[in-house]
């Protein structure tokens, strides 16, 4: 059997320009009196799609779930799901279900009715609503606890219950609004990869909101990071870790040093960037400006090396004093100071048990990476 | 997220109530005002209307010229109203004050008592408001008069050998207003003081305050909000209190509420009554204004 | 903090109470009293509660009482609970100043304003003065309690509980029967019992809005108290306390069990 992973790899609609969009926000604003929350947005989710929107708190992630589900409309711009325009439809008639940052279990009703209360309101026939409840106690392992009132039940319990109650009428599109934040962090990890297997066995859409980029990284498909009320980048997570389209969305997602320069010229792949300290460096990747523009170079920590000596196959190095390092067992943090100040950091995996020889605080030391190591940011 | 009216349910939520408010809260105060405008008569009703609903706004414009302030300058002319407007606003705030002294200890003691006890006091504090005003005012009919129970007592323990005249005084007004209001003075405080970190207190005495420059600088100050709240709501209805002072302050003690009392049901002069309850509406206008924004900020902050 | 004893603290509570409930508790005993003289204490008897009952004004005067304080806190209890929603939900609309200087007037308007201001409004429209008035003006006045005591609940209420109940396909309506009000319940409750003890006491607007063959039972009380303080009274005072007591702590024993229960649940299952 395939694993997960190895599927999901050769899941890539929003690659093929055939492919239409499930879920199409086009031009949507949304305005709270003077604040801007969604500012002039467009975005597509394609159907079997877990996608997820990143963003700092205040950023319009969770306006534009809730303009999905339709507790929010937008000021301006459309929604459209499968084709319709969601436009004066009210959250009580969208194929849409969401589960709550809160979870929102209903404090008087059991596990049972809780799962039970989004098909009673279709009025299913009741031998079919408990054949369905049964189904999704089931799915979540609850089985047992079909009686018990939501305060009887543990944290991951409540959030089982609120999963099974927005899956219980098969939606369209599942929203969740930071599904994890609630749990400790061993419980979320377990929780993201039955998520992943949830969203792919029952084949739904899944549009989450987070704003932990390590559980949008493990669960999504793709992710959108937004800043005040903007998309910056919609990318799958491999692309917007190695190639950020932009400084904030480099210095959002993981560390990264980054190095302001001037284009010196650019050629059969090749880029030269002098950088303010007068450094040359020479990088394989496109930089997307002419010479003489100011231009950034986007390095990851664990792509640097750090030694005594210039590695003599090194294309780029800088030279510098070790000014903390930060030993974390499996790897090794080194901060270097450079001649001018600046402190670069670079992650050394610690693939050696004996640290013979290490460099230790006020050493000097030398900071290479490779011409392909980095990325060429432009204004 | 603040959300506009939509929907039938929405609106009719708040139009059943609004509209009940508007016809049995507001309105009524133009006919009051209306009728203070009017001249005494012997009839039924008891005077005669300014306007009249069937004449139209032809009618009213007519009729705006029959309007006359004569009853206010009535007001205005008898000392017995200045003098009852006064009364009423000096008992009011010395009873005020007084509830205050009873109430804080009170409320500083259940804040600071154990954790536990504490639902249990505030429900002791909470019974008596639950049992009728009137019992409570009458209870003390009974202990005050001269050969009352509060006379027996004093007697009995010597220390007095003549009873104190305290029935039918403007003192068992006051007794009455702080035995009343004081639950309404407690439940402000005690919100107020039971929020409180303690820990303000403690360093401030860790700083070198003594426990009484650290009740009055850190403390009383922080408990202002409760202050005011609760000396509101004993001010506001004090002033106008009927009860009290024609039960315990006997024809001794002028107070308004009884004036407008005896106005409308012994002199049956309605229209001087509509304006004796006008000035007093105007008079308590501002701090009902004050309280009313005040409970609309303390929601604000609470949502 | 967690509280302690002090001397200062307990001296307070020990003052501060027995001046709330001494007199009462007199007025109790009193009621017991076998001598007609309210202050001389001359043997236990409870002759003046047997007369009571052989008195026919006072309990037409308590079973008017019972009916109007009834109806009154019911529909306030609907107007009140509406009223509340009404100022949580929608913050901005034509007149909201207005409408919730309303809602809060009321709780500190003299009452002889309340009473007179009604009185001239039923007159002004022709309404015969009587149990329907009466009923009219308790609800009027009631409503703005009931409103205060549920909407300091709806504030903390969860929102997203509604949206919750809205995104699994309910009505903003149903949302509200099913989910909402289940919850906010015991504060609606409870705005029902304060709305029907100010009822049951209300001396001022009463006097003003009833006419005649609705006597209330404090009107009653009233015109007896002016005539001196007598057993009888001491008696209808001692029921009505006991009545109102029986409730209070009923309901908050109910509440208290209640929350413990879940307390307990809670714990386990955490623990387990």
């Amino acid at each position: 059997m395939a694993s997960l992973g190895s599927i999901r790899r050769s899941f890539a609609p929003w690659a093929d320009p055939k492919a239409k969009p499930y879920i199409r926000f086009e031009n949507v604003t949304k305005r709270f009196s003077d604040f801007v929350a969604v500012d002039d947005l467009s975005l597509s989710i394609y159907e079997r799609e877990f996608f997820a929107l990143l963003g700092a708190s205040g950023c319009g992630k969770t306006t534009l779930l809730r303009m999905l589900a339709g507790f929010e409309q937008p000021t301006s711009g459309r929604i459209l799901l499968d084709g319709q325009d969601l436009r004066g439809v009210p959250p009580y008639r969208r194929p849409v279900n969401m589960m709550f940052q809160s979870y929102a279990l209903f404090p008087h009703m059991t596990v049972e009715a809780n799962i039970a209360f989004g098909l009673k309101q279709d009025r299913m026939p009741k031998a079919e609503i408990a054949e369905r409840v049964r189904q999704m106690l089931k799915l979540v392992k609850l089985e047992p606890f079909a009686k018990r009132k939501p305060h009887q039940l543990s944290g991951g319990q409540r959030q089982r219950v609120a999963l099974a109650r927005s899956l219980a009428k098969r939606p369209k599109v599942l929203l969740l609004d930071e599904p994890l934040g609630a749990l400790d962090k061993k419980l979320r990890e377990e929780t993201q990869f039955e998520l992943m297997d949830l969203q792919h066995d029952l084949g739904l859409t899944f549009v989450v909101v987070t704003h932990d980029q390590e559980e949008a990284m493990t669960m999504a498909d793709r992710i959108a990071i937004m800043d005040k009320g903007r998309v910056l980048q919609v990318a799958t997570p491999a692309e917007i870790y190695e190639a950020p389209a932009s400084r904030f969305v480099a210095d959002f997602i993981g560390s990264i040093n980054i190095f302001e320069g001037s284009l010196v010229k650019e050629s059969a792949g090749m880029t030269e960037i002098r950088d303010t300290s007068g450094a040359d460096f020479r990088v394989a990747a496109p930089a997307r400006a002419a010479p003489g523009d100011l231009v950034w170079l986007a390095i990851r920590p664990e792509k640097m090396r750090v030694s005594r000596e210039r590695p003599p196959e090194a294309e780029n190095a800088l030279n510098g004093e070790v000014w903390d390092i930060a030993y974390l067992g499996d790897m090794t943090i080194y901060n270097v100071k450079l001649d001018d100040g600046r402190i670069v950091k670079a992650s050394m995996i610690n693939s050696m048990r004996r640290l013979e020889d290490a460099l230790t605080w006020h050493d000097r030391a030398w900071i290479s990476f490779p011409a392909d190591a980095g990325v060429v940011l432009a204004e | 997220m603040r959300k506009l009216v939509s929907g039938l349910g929405g609106r009719a939520v708040i139009a059943v109530p609004y509209l009940w408010l508007f016809i049995f809260f507001l309105v009524p105060f133009f006919i009051v005002l209306k009728i203070s405008l009017s001249q005494v008569t012997i009839a039924i009703p008891p005077y005669i209307p300014v306007f009249n609903w069937q004449d139209g706004l032809a009618g009213f414009f007519q009729k705006l010229g029959a309007l006359s302030l004569d009853n206010y300058l009535w007001l205005a002319d008898d000392p017995l109203y200045v003098n009852a407007y006064l009364s009423s606003l000096r008992i009011a705030a010395v009873s005020t004050l007084l509830t205050l002294l009873v109430g804080y200890p009170l409320a500083y003691g259940m804040a600071r008592a154990p954790l536990a006890v504490r639902p249990i006091l505030l429900m002791m504090v909470i019974l008596p408001f639950w049992t009728s005003f009137l019992i409570r005012v009458y209870a003390w009919i009974g202990i005050l008069k001269p050969e009352g129970l509060l006379n027996q007592f004093l007697m009995f323990l010597g220390i007095i050998d003549q009873p104190l005249v305290i029935a039918n005084t403007t003192t068992a007004v006051y007794i009455g207003i702080v035995y009343s209001y004081l639950p309404f003075m407690v439940l402000p405080l005690y919100a107020t003081l039971e929020k409180m970190d303690y820990s303000l207190i403690e360093a401030a005495e860790d700083l070198g305050c003594t426990p009484l420059a650290a009740f009055w600088k850190i403390t009383f100050p922080l408990s202002l909000a409760g202050v005011l709240a609760g000396c509101m709501l004993v001010f506001i209805p004090a002033v106008g209190e009927f009860v009290i002072p024609d039960l315990l302050g006997g024809s001794g003690t002028l107070m308004i509420g009884k004036t407008l009392w005896n106005e409308f049901f012994a002199n049956r002069d309605w229209p001087v009554s509509s304006a004796v309850a006008i000035v007093l509406l105007l008079i308590l206008v501002l701090p009902i204004v004050y309280f009313q924004r005040a409970q609309a900020r303390a929601q604000e902050r609470a949502g | 903090m967690a509280g302690t004893w002090g001397r200062f603290n307990i001296t307070a509570l020990v003052l501060g109470f027995a001046f709330l409930y001494l007199p009462i508790l007199l007025l109790v005993i009193y009621s017991f009293n076998e001598s007609r003289l309210v202050t001389v204490w001359a043997g236990f008897s409870t002759r003046w509660y047997v007369s009571l009952f052989s008195n026919r004004g006072l309990m037409d005067a308590a079973w008017v009482t019972a009916r109007v304080a009834f109806i009154s806190a019911t529909v306030a209890t609907v107007l009140g609970t509406m009223a509340a929603v009404a100022l949580t939900r929608y913050t901005r609309f034509r007149g909201r100043l207005l409408f919730s200087g309303m809602v809060f007037a009321p709780l500190v308007m003299p009452e002889v304003i309340t009473g007179l201001s009604l009185l001239l409004l039923f007159v002004a429209i022709g309404f015969d003065r009587g149990f329907m008035t009466v009923t009219l003006a308790h609800i009027t006045f009631s409503m703005c309690f009931v409103a205060v005591v549920v909407q300091s609940r709806l504030v903390s209420f969860d929102r997203s509980l509604e949206e919750a109940a809205m995104d699994l396909g309910a009505t903003p309506l149903r949302a509200f029967f099913q989910v909402t009000l289940p919850i906010i319940l015991p504060a609606v409750i409870s705005g029902w019992m304060l709305a029907f003890t100010l009822s049951l006491d209300d001396l001022v607007i009463a006097s003003f809005t009833s006419g005649p063959g609705a006597t209330t039972l404090p009107m009653k009380i009233y015109s007896q108290v002016r005539l001196g303080v007598t057993p009888e009274i001491n008696a209808v005072c001692t029921i009505l306390i006991g009545i109102v007591t029986l409730g209070v702590i009923a309901a908050s024993v109910v509440n208290k069990r209640r929350e413990v229960r879940r307390q307990r649940e809670e714990r386990l299952a955490f623990a387990g």
